[in-house]
């Protein structure tokens, strides 16, 4: 066996049959049935460990980022995929080791922001530029540990942490949360919106319970358009397996 | 005679027969001469009928005893001596007959005469009459006709007086010119004025004295016109104003001009003097008073001066108003109010502007001296006008009074954080080797104690303010709202409350914004003392506070003493929980970072306990140590007989039997795996970041829980090599035998062992436990 574990990226295709659902990162694990096609390799030699890929949220499938060590990758896939060439970078500095621990690409403003998260602080950055645009230093008080953009209300971000809080931020102020959620008991690992309805948030946490949120108030549709909304209830707790 | 008397006499007495009785003596008297005349015997021995002049003398008695006791020769003798005897009495009666008839007849002719007189009498008696009924007739007729003459000679001499009176009118200018003149005596030239005036009125329509009139009137005017000049002058003390104005107003001169004039000379005056007093003050300063110097006099002094000079003249002008214009037209309508109400107006802005330099907390006695003063000046002043702001004096007072106690509430906040940071030096303070600092239950007595000393002096220098000496004292502001709102819920309770927000938030503020954060043991610190505060301090000091400021019954209402306690709870509980995440934290972070800056995959087969599991153990008997120095031991589960020695693994064939399950074969994870879950569904669930009891066991249950849980985490995203496996199965075995004991559930301890140990062996490549006699060795060995 290797003496190093060393964590990568690359881009497979999914079989016909189950391309009818979008993937937002590449899986590394085979199906028995079907089997995935390895299209290219994301070379990450220079760069460190891959701690995240992400797809350009609204365009062709030719653009990805991905997240190794300090370091942000942006790849362009050219020739059918088969050759993911290095764009453009950009490097964190600062004290001691960086590291990311994750990110998100906004949908919003053509696809031209992501969110990193790196240790108790998130920050934003402008594709284009590869400049950072935003910082919140101390989003949690302990590792954030993911990041979900609202899909329909551009500025908001959701965010989860090792201090078992969920926040939601308005990337135009982010000098204090919009609102702060702490109803897991442990370190909360994900954070998502639902894809249309953005006050439906789902958390997963250690604590072994994954909760979905009923956020009326900050969602895009605050005074409660749907019909539904008291069929759902505020908060389900489902527990699921751990991993 | 003698006989005919002493019949009359006992006549008189009015009962002849008694002789005895009260009134013996009565009819008695008369009869001594008679009895004397009779003869002693006569009166004492029993009545002898034979004694011939005595008044029972009875003849046939007398001459039976005469015949049977005398001799013949005796008889004779006594007849003839009789016989004598009876003539010699009746010549003498004869005698007296005769004597008598002469008186009688003398007298008759006397009376005759004097009737003869009298009828020449009344005759003149009647002349008499008739000439004094003329005299009183020709009398009442005299005087009738003096009468007119009289008063006639009457009206002459008043004329005449008058006539002297008049010609000293003459001299009237000549006096009033002299005393009118500039220098002299005015006083004197207006009581001369005054009596001339009437008179000169009286006779204006004679030329001359008209001239007169008009010259004096002339002499006044130019009096009045210096008197008004005077009147602007601004030198004048007040009684020379009073004076001057009294003069004016005798001169009947408008009494609303004088008035408006007196107060505006009085309002400038006073005027003066609050600008005296507003010297001493700085000048307002809108850009901020940080560089003004320290007010030159004490409070007491200003206020002293203040009210000597101003509001003595107040109400020395007060009192000449009213004694001059009482009762005048035109200058009532609340003239005086208005103007006294806009100066004493203008002196409280003043003394509150002094107030509010009182910036440190000084002198409280001196405070209330110089309010209690103030006060009792203001009394005086507001007796003689009621309207001059009765209000706004008590709310000065209540404004300074209350504005002190906040002082004193700040002073108190700055006094707690001083402790505070005296306590959090203590706790940073380098210790020289082998010499323990001030413990952690001393540092707690000192901050208890301190804290409590200085609120009992802030209570007894505020009760200064309700003393029984003090004048405002007995405002029904200081009877009731002082006591409740401003120093009970205003200076104790806000303080109260103040030290558990303030304890709060070193757990809720600092781990979120980067601040530095709170030692652990300062959050322990706290924990204890809101835990203190809510199980005895409080009500004491509530208790002391109704002692000293008794609530009325009716007054507003109180923040219970269980409130209070409840809100000193959830510090002391935030506090803790914040201590146990803090401590929690970071035993977790130093087993996170040894995780993940391992290499699993090539390490080397394990001879030792790594040194960062002893690291954590140490740490966790320090923090042992320092619980266990404020908090009590609190309880333990029950523990199995055999719990530090049983076998730490999942793989360990040789487990407790009983345990979960009972075995199964480590070359099949994914039963493991599948297991370890239904195992989970039947025990005990564990929540992480709960709320700790106040006890160290359950603190240390909360710390070793968190660093369990995360090492768990961290070890479950790590790929494990076969010796990588085997090392995180030794240093759980040694976590396992040296942190039971803090625990309050063992089980909790083993159970999240046993789930880091399944992780590792799901993460491992090469899944082959130690044999278990070697991990012992190992951890035993150190």
């Amino acid at each position: 066996s290797d003496s190093k574990v060393m964590t990568c990226a690359a881009v497979w295709r999914m079989p016909k049959e189950l391309e009818s659902g979008s993937h937002e990162s590449p899986d590394d694990s085979s199906s028995n049935t079907q089997t995935l096609e390895l299209l290219c390799h994301l070379d990450n030699t220079a760069h460190g460990n891959m701690a995240c890929v992400m797809w350009e949220p609204m365009g062709d499938g030719k653009k990805i980022v991905s997240l190794a060590d300090n370091n942000i990758l942006l790849w362009d896939l050219q020739e059918s995929s088969a050759k993911a060439v290095l764009s453009s970078s950009a490097a964190l500095e600062g004290k001691g080791q960086l590291k990311f621990t994750s990110g998100r690409w906004s949908p919003h403003h053509n696809c031209t922001q992501i969110a990193t998260a790196n240790d108790t602080t998130v920050r934003g950055w402008d594709t284009r530029s590869m400049r950072q645009i935003y910082c919140i230093e101390n989003a949690h008080g302990q590792l954030v540990r993911d990041l979900d953009f609202n899909p329909n209300k551009q500025y908001y971000l959701a965010s989860c942490g090792d201090d078992c809080k969920v926040k939601f931020w308005d990337t135009r102020n982010v000098t204090e949360p919009v609102k702060t959620l702490e109803e897991h008991s442990h370190w909360v690992w994900n954070v998502r919106y639902n894809h249309s309805h953005d006050q439906l948030i789902l958390t997963g946490s250690s604590d072994s319970r994954v909760i979905l949120s009923n956020m009326v108030s900050i969602s895009s549709e605050p005074f409660g358009h749907m019909v539904d909304d008291d069929e759902l209830s505020d908060q389900e707790d489902q527990h699921q397996e751990e991993k | 005679m003698a006989e005919m008397e002493a019949a009359a006499g006992s006549g008189a007495g009015g009962s002849p027969e008694d002789g005895t009785g009260s009134t013996g003596s009565g009819w008695r008297r008369p009869h001594g001469p008679l009895q004397r005349y009779y003869g002693p015997s006569a009166a004492e021995a029993a009545p002898d009928p034979a004694d011939i002049n005595g008044p029972h003398f009875d003849p046939e008695v007398f001459l039976t005893k005469v015949r049977s006791e005398c001799p013949l020769g005796q008889l004779l003798a006594r007849e003839a001596a009789l016989g004598r005897e009876i003539r010699a009495l009746d010549s003498d009666m004869q005698t007296l007959l005769y004597e008598n008839y002469n008186k009688f007849i003398s007298a008759t002719d006397t009376i005759r005469k004097m009737k003869v007189d009298f009828r020449r009498m009344e005759a003149e008696m009647d002349d008499l009459a008739a000439n004094m009924a003329a005299i009183s007739t020709s009398s009442a007729r005299v005087s009738a006709a003096l009468q007119d003459r009289h008063r006639r000679g009457a009206q002459l001499a008043g004329t005449g007086g008058s006539w002297g009176g008049l010609g000293s009118l003459v001299e009237v200018p000549g006096r009033l010119r002299r005393w009118a003149a500039p220098g002299a005596e005015p006083a004197r030239a207006l009581r001369c004025h005054a009596r001339a005036r009437a008179v000169l009125r009286h006779y204006r329509h004679l030329p001359s004295f008209r001239a007169i009139e008009d010259e004096s009137h002339a002499i006044m005017a130019e009096l009045a016109q210096r008197l008004r000049a005077r009147l602007r002058d601004e030198t004048l003390d007040p009684k020379e104003l009073t004076e001057c104005v009294e003069m004016l107003l005798q001169l009947e001169e408008p009494p609303e001009e004088l008035c408006e004039e007196f107060l505006s000379h009085a309002g400038a005056r006073l005027e003066a003097e609050l600008a005296a007093l507003e010297a001493e003050l700085p000048t307002a300063d809108p850009s901020g008073a940080a560089a003004t110097p320290p007010p030159a006099s004490d409070i007491l002094d200003f206020v002293d001066r203040g009210s000597s000079a101003f509001v003595g003249s107040l109400c020395l002008l007060a009192a000449s108003y009213r004694s001059l214009f009482e009762g005048r037209p035109g200058a009532g309508d609340g003239r005086l109010e208005a103007f006294a109400a806009t100066l004493t107006t203008r002196y409280f802005e003043l003394l509150e502007r002094r107030l509010a330099l009182e910036r440190g907390l000084g002198d409280t006695s001196l405070l209330v001296r110089a309010l209690d003063r103030f006060h009792r000046r203001l009394r005086a002043l507001l007796e003689l006008l009621p309207a001059a702001g009765a209000e706004a004096g008590a709310a000065l007072v209540a404004r300074a009074a209350r504005e002190r106690v906040d002082r004193y509430l700040r002073a108190l906040q700055t006094f707690f954080l001083g402790c505070l940071g005296d306590v959090r030096q203590a706790l940073a303070a380098p210790r020289p080797p082998g010499k323990e600092g001030p413990g952690l239950p001393d540092l707690l007595a000192t901050l208890a104690s301190s804290i409590l000393g200085q609120l009992k002096a802030v209570l007894a220098y505020v009760q200064l303010f309700t003393a029984r000496d003090v004048a405002f004292a007995s405002l029904p502001y200081f009877k009731g709202e002082f006591c409740v709102a401003a120093v009970r819920e205003g200076l104790v309770v806000a303080f109260v409350r103040w030290l558990c927000r303030t304890a709060r938030g070193f757990a809720d503020g600092p781990a979120e914004r980067g601040a530095p954060a709170a030692p652990p043991a300062l959050l322990l610190l706290l924990a204890r003392l809101c835990l203190d505060y809510e199980a005895t301090t409080i009500s004491y000091i509530l208790t002391l506070t109704d002692e000293q400021f008794p609530p009325q019954d009716t007054g507003p209402a109180v923040t219970p003493g269980p409130a209070l306690c409840a809100e000193a709870r959830g510090a002391a509980q935030r506090l803790l929980d914040h201590y146990v995440q803090v401590q929690g934290a970071a035993v977790a972070q130093m087993l996170r970072k040894s995780v993940e800056t391992r290499d699993w995959l090539g390490t080397v087969e394990p001879r030792n306990v790594r040194a960062v599991m002893k690291r954590v153990v140490e740490d966790i008997t320090a923090i042992d140590v320092q619980v266990g120095q404020l908090f009590e031991e609190g309880v333990r589960r029950a523990q199995s007989s055999d719990s530090s020695r049983r076998a730490f693994s999942v793989y360990s064939s040789s487990r407790a039997p009983g345990r979960y399950a009972p075995s199964y074969t480590p070359s099949a994870p994914m039963d493991t795996h599948l297991l370890s879950n239904i195992q989970k569904l039947f025990s005990e669930r564990i929540d992480i970041f709960s709320p700790v009891e106040f006890n160290k066991v359950s603190v240390l249950t909360g710390i070793i829980k968190i660093s369990l849980k995360t090492l768990l985490e961290c070890v479950r995203l790590r790929t494990l090599g076969r010796f990588g496996l085997q090392q995180v199965q030794v240093d759980g075995h040694y976590l396992q035998l040296y942190l039971w004991r803090f625990a309050a559930d063992e089980r909790v301890v083993q159970g999240l062992l046993d789930e880091v140990a399944a992780s590792a062996a799901h993460r491992c490549l090469d899944p082959v436990p130690m044999e278990h006699s070697v991990v012992e060795l190992i951890c035993e060995r150190g």
